[in-house]
């Protein structure tokens, strides 16, 4: 069974992590993902679960790792300002391997910008924000619906993967209102937990999935977590062998594993002339783009990506391997561009935007023109 | 009190020897963290040691029980979220007085106020040990330390006061000297439901003790036993007597609401 409500980007996201089984979240108000926060304190406490205010988003991700670590799942909401302070301890959650959610409500500019307007320029941030090699899983919807659908696969990919994942919405979705279908149950994934003998247990030993099975704080297998290098006992280790494969089986455990990931999608001919290659709120207006241009005769696709970390290069170059022209459509200075370039396809065209406006359909039909 | 038997249990036997120096505090206050934990009766599965980045943060490593260390400061923060996903936990903070006190004090004021049911240590050696012997903020005026050649500038941050100020339910101070009242205090501390603190000054024979002069670890305890007084006594003193000296003793002891018995009332109103 489903039912249809009619909602807001941000209250898609908060409907589902609580549907995925989230029942704590910390946070800090920020706009624009203030309503995340206080329809979770609303709503949190009826399912047994709990809303705490801290005293800024340092402390809201650190308390979203320990919950995690007690055992509930955990998110927090925030933007840009308050996702450039969570960088340390994003890190920490993928050093540490603790699943969570991060919902990243993208707003304008550098600094505190322009705190009710749109951008998607947090895509590097996302990748990059914290310090040193890692991998991260970063996700973007284009539509309410997807705030639900995508927020659900948040909770199921940090529970599989054991990691925290970053959804990407931004001002407009975040606050458009449109109708979704919200099933009553939906499909969870719960962390593996270890079984056993209680003295083996090694909390770090990774499973043959190359993720290490995992108990709760209070479990009786015991669970030594730190941020220091470890060693599969979970003690700190200064060993170049353990730190060697430590960062290697992080990054692995994920990149290997890339088609459990929500799959790009692409609307279009089977070998399009121009590909468009854009996600969240700028993808609608490729694909209305491309409507209008299938409408003129013209051979043009779009490749929406709802994964954007790890970057989808394979799905990506094989669609574009045969055309003549390639745009990527994004609002900010090219973040994504520089991977499609980097995936090989070096004659890729940006057409960004960075001045709050969304970018149309006119102006990609145009852009298509431009490059023809 | 001082039987090592106790707190086999506890420990990871494999990982000793520990890192720490000849003479540093951190193994007593690990010792007597330990004793607590086993006077009281609380299971390896039911405490949760979680500690700081810094010398003192390291004696997650030595113990063979629920273990977490997160990033530096954030301590009381991730201790937030691990209590209040599994109430029925113990949760120790154990951390440095740069950890607790300048990185992270916003923390410990915000688990203060919110009267979490946690226990912070705060391990005070005057400085920055893991770092090579910085001056924090509980170094006293005019210390020398290796970013303070000559004097540092400006006063001590007082921990305790301002966690009582915050609305702590427990709050107590001594030093790794004065070994009974440290052991009281912590059993106090544990008992304790609400938000509750123990400071305790430790030596750094290594930094502190050698910058200034102090001599050796032995000669470090000495000043403690001298300069650590009462707190009524310290009360007592000129302001500018206060300066050379520490109060030890019990600040506060209250036994206020924590916040996860206040949320779920509340909820139950709703
Ligand atoms: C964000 C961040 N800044 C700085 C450091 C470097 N650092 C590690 S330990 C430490 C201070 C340790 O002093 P204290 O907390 O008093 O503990 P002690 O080593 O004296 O026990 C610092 C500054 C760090 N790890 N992380
Ligand atoms: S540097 Fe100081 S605090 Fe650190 S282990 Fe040595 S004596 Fe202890």
């Amino acid at each position: 069974m489903t039912n249809m409500q009619f909602l807001q980007g941000n209250e898609a996201c908060t409907l589902a992590g609580i549907a995925a089984g989230a029942r704590f979240f910390a946070g800090y108000p920020i706009s624009p993902a203030t309503e995340i926060a206080e329809l979770s304190a609303k709503l949190l406490p009826r399912h047994d679960g709990i809303y705490i205010q801290m005293e800024d988003e340092i402390a809201s991700i650190a308390a979203v790792i320990g919950a995690s670590l007690g055992g509930m799942k955990a998110f927090t909401a925030t933007s840009g300002p308050g996702f450039s302070l969570m960088q340390e301890n994003i890190g920490f959650a993928v050093m540490a391997e603790v699943p969570c959610v991060i919902i990243n409500v993208q707003r304008f500019g550098p600094s505190t910008g322009i705190a009710t307007q749109p951008g998607q320029g947090d895509i590097m941030t996302a990748r990059w924000g914290t310090h040193s090699d890692h991998s991260i899983v970063a996700l973007a919807p284009a539509s309410v619906q997807e705030c639900f659908d995508l927020t659900v696969e948040a909770f199921n990919l940090a529970e599989r993967f054991r990691t925290p994942v970053i959804v990407l919405t931004d001002a407009t979705i975040a606050h458009l209102r449109e109708t979704v279908s919200i099933p009553d149950t939906v499909k969870t994934v719960q962390r593996a937990r270890p079984s056993g003998p209680v003295e083996n247990y090694r909390p770090y030993a990774p499973a043959a999935n190359q993720v290490p099975v995992m108990p709760n704080y209070g479990d009786d297998y015991i669970l030594r977590v730190t941020g220091l290098v470890h060693d599969e006992a979970g003690y700190s280790s200064a060993d170049p062998e353990v730190a060697g494969t430590l960062v290697n089986r992080l990054i692995n455990k994920i990149e290997k594993y890339t088609d459990e990931l929500p799959e790009p999608e692409y609307a279009g001919p089977d070998r399009p002339e121009t590909v468009i290659i854009s996600y969240g709120i700028s993808a609608r207006a490729a694909l209305s783009a491309a409507r209008r241009a299938k409408q003129q005769g013209r051979s043009m696709g779009v490749i929406r990506l709802r994964t954007i970390w790890p970057f989808p290069e394979k799905f990506i170059t094989d669609i574009c391997r045969s055309a003549a022209r390639v745009l990527v459509v994004e609002m900010n200075k090219g973040q994504l561009l520089r991977e499609v370039r980097a995936a090989g396809i070096t004659e890729a065209y940006g057409l960004n935007r960075t001045d709050t406006r969304v970018i149309m359909p006119e102006e990609i039909l145009e852009g298509g023109v431009l490059l023809e | 009190m001082n039987n090592l038997k106790e707190i086999d249990q506890y420990l990871a036997h494999k990982k000793l020897p520990h890192m720490w120096c000849p003479g540093c505090g951190n193994g007593v206050i690990l010792k007597h963290l330990l004793l607590g934990l086993a006077v009281l009766g609380i299971p390896r599965e039911k405490a949760v040691l979680a500690s700081g980045i810094g010398c003192s943060g390291r004696a997650g490593d030595y113990v063979n029980f629920h273990r977490f260390q997160g990033t530096h400061g954030r301590t009381l923060a991730f201790a937030t979220g691990i209590h209040l996903s599994n109430p029925e936990l113990t949760v120790v903070c154990l951390m440095g007085d740069g950890d607790c006190g300048a990185i992270g004090l916003n923390h410990l004021l915000h688990a203060a106020r919110r009267n979490i049911n946690i226990t912070a240590i705060v391990a005070n050696n005057l400085n920055y040990g893991m770092t090579g012997g910085q001056y924090s903020p509980s170094t006293p005026e005019d210390s020398l330390t290796s970013t303070s050649r000559q004097g540092k500038t400006g006063a001590a941050l007082d921990l305790c006061r301002l966690a009582a100020e915050a609305g702590a339910n427990y709050v107590a101070r001594s030093t790794v000297y004065h070994v009974r009242e440290m052991h009281k205090y912590i059993l106090e501390a544990l008992n304790t439901r609400g938000f509750s603190m123990v400071e305790l000054l430790t030596p750094c024979p290594t930094y502190y003790g050698r910058y200034n002069k102090i001599g050796d670890a032995v000669q470090m305890l000495e000043m403690f036993k001298e300069k650590a007084i009462p707190l009524n006594k310290f009360q007592n003193m000129e302001e500018s007597e206060q300066q050379n000296h520490f109060w030890r003793g019990v600040l506060v002891r209250k036994n206020n609401p924590d916040f996860y018995t206040r949320y779920r009332q509340k909820e139950a109103v709703q």
